[in-house]
């Protein structure tokens, strides 16, 4: 069958495969199975079907445009290097995408609104990997769920007789949340356009609260939710700004249009105004010479011939710009970035698969997704705006992670510091650097939830201050989750075959590597660049701080720690699987060139290969061209600031934490200052209460009072009213209407007693009172009505 | 004015078919078995025919040259027709009434009184 037929249909059905489980679960889920369990066999095989079918889609994808296999066109340099630039890419040329409408769910006037589909590289590779990671937490979940199986004593929550709380397990009902996410996440990808994928984004934030809040009898736990999704709320404003921006300037939704009409081909796929926008700019003159000419055909030419000057002339490039900035916003709020962070940490309320799925490896990401697909629109003063939001964003978190002791937030910080590393790497225009890091983060960060889960399942507890020494207990988690730190700190072999590293090696390089070619092309922000080195730096600091507290050294708590134990095989496995992902997920097929990487460069947008040309709001913007970054002398430089920084952080966490050479405890006295805002998270959360909470509380508690007062008190006036009039039109009924409709019915019972003596049954009698009557009849007649007869 | 010696004229036609009527009358009035009963319905009708035909001959009227005069015979023989039908329906009634009171006499029937 035709490619351009298939392939939607194999992703559709995996996209509607999830769904399907999810529509199962909310009728049958209770009763399938003990306690539910089967509903966690129908939402596995649904993700692992959709897996597989994902997984032929790319095969297909693959057999169909096959990756570039010719010399030295991969990204790293440990392929053959000959020559000054030996690696004259490629990109671009194969942005092929395949897009269309499956239905179209209304039009209003010249909006139209349709479920349709792009698919591209990157859309078939974010299939593969939302399928995969959610496979295997799915599998995992089995196991960390199975309490809810029967019936659940919460022991943080406190009833107001004193007693802790019992409830039912609700073990179908998060699978069932879990396949809704999925559907949600594979239909965010899959969107053809931007208001399908707008319903997306708002659906997997609906999954997202409603998993933060699974234990919502915990007040923390609902309040996290909340704030979640509250603050997202405020992303997707500016969101929905951007949309209209679009919208109203180029009068499509549609993802292939609006890259047709930002980057026309026969402009060599150059940003540009799109004619739209500058028209909406330029109204003001258009009426003008509306007014001036003779006929609207002249208008019309003298408009079209001046579009190209007034475009010149930067008329609608603040919109665009504002639609790119809108567009931002919105990924800000989904994917955590300065300075909407604050949601990210306390979503960590929620069960940690949840965390694992949701607020590490997919969702979240889907903000970086879509500043992504969005790329082609962006214009340098965006990308410059994206890039600083970043690496404040990745520094920041950073810095907190660094003094967190409870070991979901540790992981949760630095989720939220890699997001800022890709959103930044995004910003300097390095577009496979900041989606390869998505990608390779997916794994193992999954994977370092999915240990800390682990551990928190064996001891009872997130504070890390409690543990210790459970590399013993737990080998199996230890180990994977070493390798998840391995490779989220990027450890790896330079220059040896050209370099040999975990997934993370590759992906962070390429960041670097990248900061450094924007460094050179924008010194006046190249402090950029070293706030990502120290960042990388880090990274690997808090990340081996996290293993040597947990796993190494002495037990803290003997109670933890007898109690503690390897979690069962369905845990266990997963953990494997992700760890060997962790490891390989950035490697090319041996002696092939194909790859994740070489895959999203096919991919690649059209038009971005060359750089943006400089801005026009600030001129002094350039950004560099991404193939710059993969020069040989660049990217090497890049791998020694990176695993020199990584290897200074795993130092220092080693004399810290792994060998006990140093006393943490000084370290903080030393910097108490610093340790007091890094463990108040820089005051954010306290800083948006004062602003924002505490006025809507007030403004909340105002309406609520008169709400209570005034609405309730007029409901129940007129409520009272309208049981007087019922009372009164009840007796007008009961004694008026009522009697006489008695009296009415009882005089004619009464009169169908007397008649019926007549019927007799007797025909003869009949047959004499006819004829009689007859007579008497005519005789009256005769008497009275005499004409008759003359 | 004797009638007896006056010429045969409408007069006499409707005195035979007021006759006719009052006997069938009398009978079913008198009569407890129903087929007498349904004799008696067959004179009242055929007292009416003998009215129409009476009424509708052009002869007896005096008006020959103005119709043909066929106007009467023709509802006479479609009550023929209808008196037939009645007929049958009516012993069919006679027959079930046989079958359930073991007897034909009207005066048993009294199931539909009021």
């Amino acid at each position: 069958m035709d490619i351009n037929i298939l392939l939607p249909r194999l992703l559709a059905a995996a996209w509607l495969l999830p769904l399907a489980s999810f529509a199962g679960i909310v009728f049958f889920g209770p009763r399938l199975g003990k306690g539910g369990k089967g509903s966690g066999y129908v939402a596995t095989g649904a993700i692992l079907l959709a897996f597989v079918l994902s997984a032929t889609a790319l095969v297909l994808w693959l057999s169909h445009s096959p990756l570039p296999l010719g010399e030295g066109q991969g990204v790293r340099a440990d392929l053959p290097v000959t020559g000054p630039h030996p690696n004259p890419l490629p990109m671009g040329e194969g942005t092929k995408a395949i897009s269309g409408d499956w239905y179209a769910l209304g039009a209003l006037g010249d909006l139209k609104i349709t479920i349709g589909y792009y698919i591209d590289a990157l859309t078939l590779a974010m299939f593969v990997m939302v399928s995969l990671v959610a496979s295997c937490i799915h599998i995992y979940s089995f196991g960390y769920m199975h309490e809810e199986l029967h019936e659940v004593t919460d022991p943080l929550v406190t009833l107001k007789n004193g007693e802790t709380l019992r409830r039912r397990g609700r073990f179908h009902r998060f699978f069932q949340y879990f396949s809704l996410f999925c559907f949600s996440m594979l239909g965010l990808v899959l969107a053809g356009n931007v208001a399908m994928v707008f319903v997306f984004w708002e659906l997997v934030g609906i999954c997202s609260y409603l998993l933060i809040g699974f234990y919502h009898e915990r007040r923390s736990a609902s309040n996290a939710g909340n704030k979640a999704f509250i603050v997202n709320r405020v992303g997707d404003f500016g969101m929905i700004v951007g949309l209209m921006v679009l919208w109203t300037g180029l009068g499509t939704f549609s993802f292939s249009e609006i890259f047709n009409q930002v980057r026309p081909a026969e402009n060599q796929h150059q940003l540009q105004v799109p004619e739209g926008l500058v028209r909406y700019a330029a109204r003001a003159e258009i009426a003008g010479i509306v007014r001036q000419a003779p006929d609207l055909e002249t208008a019309e030419k003298q408009i079209a011939e001046q579009v190209p000057l007034w475009r010149e002339k930067g008329f609608g490039y603040g919109w665009l710009v504002l639609a790119g900035l809108g567009i931002f916003c919105g990924c800000v709020g989904k994917s955590a970035q300065f300075p909407l962070h604050v949601w990210l940490p306390d979503a960590m309320e929620g069960p940690t698969p949840v965390s694992a799925l949701i607020h590490a490896a997919t969702m979240v990401a889907a903000g970086v997704y879509l500043a992504g697909r969005f790329f082609p629109v962006f214009t340098p003063e965006v990308l410059l705006v994206i890039a600083y939001v970043g690496c404040i964003t990745l520094f920041l978190a950073a810095t907190m992670a660094l003094v967190a002791t409870d070991i979901k937030r540790v992981l949760a910080y630095s989720t939220v510091s890699q997001l800022g590393y890709m959103m930044f790497a995004l910003g300097l225009g390095g577009w496979i650097a900041g989606l390869f890091h998505l990608f390779t983060h997916a794994c193992f960060k999954a994977l370092l939830f999915l240990c800390s889960g682990s551990v928190i399942h064996a001891c009872g507890t997130n504070e890390m201050p409690q543990m210790g020494g459970l590399l013993k207990k737990m080998p199996y988690t230890a180990w994977t989750m070493l390798v998840g730190c391995l490779a989220i700190a990027g450890a790896g072999v330079p220059f040896i075959l050209g370099g040999i590293g975990l997934s993370g090696f590759y992906s962070k390089d390429c960041i670097i590597a990248m900061g450094m070619v924007h460094k050179e092309a924008n010194p006046l922000h190249g402090w950029l660049f070293y706030v990502a080195v120290i960042g990388a730096g880090m990274t690997s600091f808090y990340m081996f701080r996290l293993w040597f507290m947990t796993f190494s050294g002495k037990p803290r708590d003997a109670h933890v720690h007898e109690h503690a134990h390897e979690s069962p095989r369905s845990m266990v496995v997963p953990l494997v699987i992700l760890a060997f992902l962790s490891v390989v997920a950035a490697w090319n097929l041996p002696s092939t060139r194909w790859g994740l990487e070489p895959l999203l460069r096919q991919a690649y947008p059209a038009g971005a290969e060359t750089g943006n040309a400089a801005g026009a709001i600030w001129k002094t913007v350039a950004i560099p061209a991404e193939s710059a970054s993969h020069d040989h002398a660049v990217h090497g430089q890049a791998t020694l600031y990176a695993l020199g920084m990584a290897l200074a952080g795993f130092l220092v966490a080693l004399a810290y934490y792994g060998l006990r050479l140093l006393d943490p405890e000084r370290l903080r006295r030393t910097f108490a200052p610093l340790y007091w805002v890094f463990i108040n998270k820089w005051g954010f959360d306290r800083l948006y209460g004062w602003l924002f909470v505490r006025g809507s509380l007030v403004a909340a508690w105002a309406t609520a009072a008169v709400d209570r007062y005034v609405i309730d008190g007029l409901a129940d006036n007129s409520a009272r009213a309208v049981a007087l009039c019922a009372r009164l039109d009840d007796w007008f009924d009961r004694r008026v209407v009522d009697r006489l409709i008695d009296r009415l019915a009882g005089f004619t019972y009464a009169a169908g007693l007397r008649l019926r003596r007549l019927q007799t049954g007797n025909v003869r009698q009949y047959v004499m009172l006819l004829a009689v009557g007859t007579v008497v009849l005519f005789m009256l007649m005769s008497f009275y009505v005499r004409s008759v007869f003359k | 004015m004797n009638p007896l010696t006056q010429p045969i004229g409408l007069s006499h036609y409707l005195v035979v078919g007021a006759i006719l009527f009052v006997c069938g009358i009398a009978c079913m009035a008198a009569k407890r078995n129903a087929l007498g009963v349904l004799m008696g319905i067959e004179l009242v009708l055929n007292g009416a025919n003998l009215n129409f035909i009476a009424f509708g001959s052009p002869l007896l009227r005096g008006e020959a040259n103005q119709t043909i005069g066929l106007d009467g015979q023709l509802i006479a023989l479609t009550v023929i027709v209808l008196a037939a039908a009645e007929a049958a329906v009516a012993l069919a009634i006679a027959l079930v009434y046989y079958r359930t009171h073991a007897t034909i006499d009207v005066d048993r029937g009294e199931e539909l009184k009021g």
